[in-house]
């Protein structure tokens, strides 16, 4: 069910210390070999300090719990799909970076499904601004609870 | 670092290598879990997934867009990439071949940036899509 009440809804922030064994680790689970990753020599060389993964925010999972969920009302997290994501980049992230990141509701809204009921969609965003104040990325997610359980395709 | 694309050199229609996975399997599956932190057990429980009435456990959708994303900084260079933006649209499952690649449809200039701008498409071995989206990044 739509509950629009919940827009505009934020969350505590919570801290994200970039951590290079989670990097290295988060590389080799999407099968990037590059040596910017791994060669801290080479990175800092090139790019001025090991850099992340563009996906590597995905990992504030780990930084993250109730309090820092703006909370979602009514959806029920257990028909919950991902349907989409993004990421926009503003200043480059580094190991070493401390992000603080907060996250609120962007939007919520309906639609019919077409396997049949109603899908809500739930839109979140994430600010992160590093340990100089700095914004550096956003990162939005679209999570879509279905009106049924989901077989499979 | 100067951008690894040379603007001037880029055209609309461009082709990003294809970066291809054969055969993506469940410790794939495994390995992103524990990196990522998603434990939603649809990927790697299958006590869990057949009681839902799935088959077997099938791919996180990040997982395949972290495929994807290498795919684009492996062309556009790491630490260029100033947009990434992805949709799910089929499962990935075991055995399946992923095959990422995109292509280059504007180039523009911003805020005195020099971006190039395309699609992004993951296909599975049968020609569907497991994932579509989109990128903005950096050029020189």
């Amino acid at each position: 069910m739509a509950d629009k009440s919940i827009v505009g809804r934020t969350g505590k922030p919570f801290k994200m210390p970039i951590e290079w064994s989670k990097v290295r680790e988060f590389a080799r689970a999407i099968k990037d070999p590059s040596p910017l990753y791994f060669d801290p020599e080479l990175a800092k060389k090139e790019l001025g300090g090991i850099p992340v993964p563009v996906t590597f925010l995905q990992t504030s999972a780990f930084w993250t719990d109730e309090s820092s969920s703006p909370g979602f009302g009514g959806f029920d997290l257990r028909r919950i799909l991902h349907g989409e994501q993004e990421f926009e980049f503003f200043k480059p992230i580094f190991v070493g970076d401390v992000l603080t990141g907060v996250t609120k509701v962007a939007d919520v809204y309906e639609k019919e499904g077409g396997r049949g009921g109603k899908m809500t969609f739930l839109v979140t965003e994430t600010e992160y601004t590093n340990q100089r104040g700095e914004k550096v990325a956003v990162s939005r997610s679209t999570l879509i609870e279905t009106g049924q359980a989901v077989k499979a395709n | 670092m100067a951008a690894k694309l040379k603007y001037d050199a880029v055209k609309v229609g461009d082709e990003i290598p294809k970066f291809v996975v054969e055969g993506v399997t469940r410790p794939d599956f495994v390995r992103y879990a524990g990196a990522s932190g998603d434990f939603v057990p649809l990927h790697y429980d299958q006590t869990f997934v057949e009681a839902a009435g799935i088959p077997t456990v099938f791919a996180q959708g990040m997982f395949t867009a972290g495929l994807l994303s290498k795919a684009l900084t492996d062309w556009a260079g790491i630490g260029n990439v100033r947009q990434f933006k992805v949709r799910f649209a089929t499962r990935v499952w075991p055995g399946d071949t992923v095959t990422c690649t995109g292509k280059v449809t504007n180039k523009l200039e911003k805020d005195g940036e020099k971006l190039v701008e395309g699609e992004l498409i993951v296909l599975n071995q049968k020609g569907e899509a497991a994932i579509r989206g989109s990128f903005r990044a950096a050029a020189g």
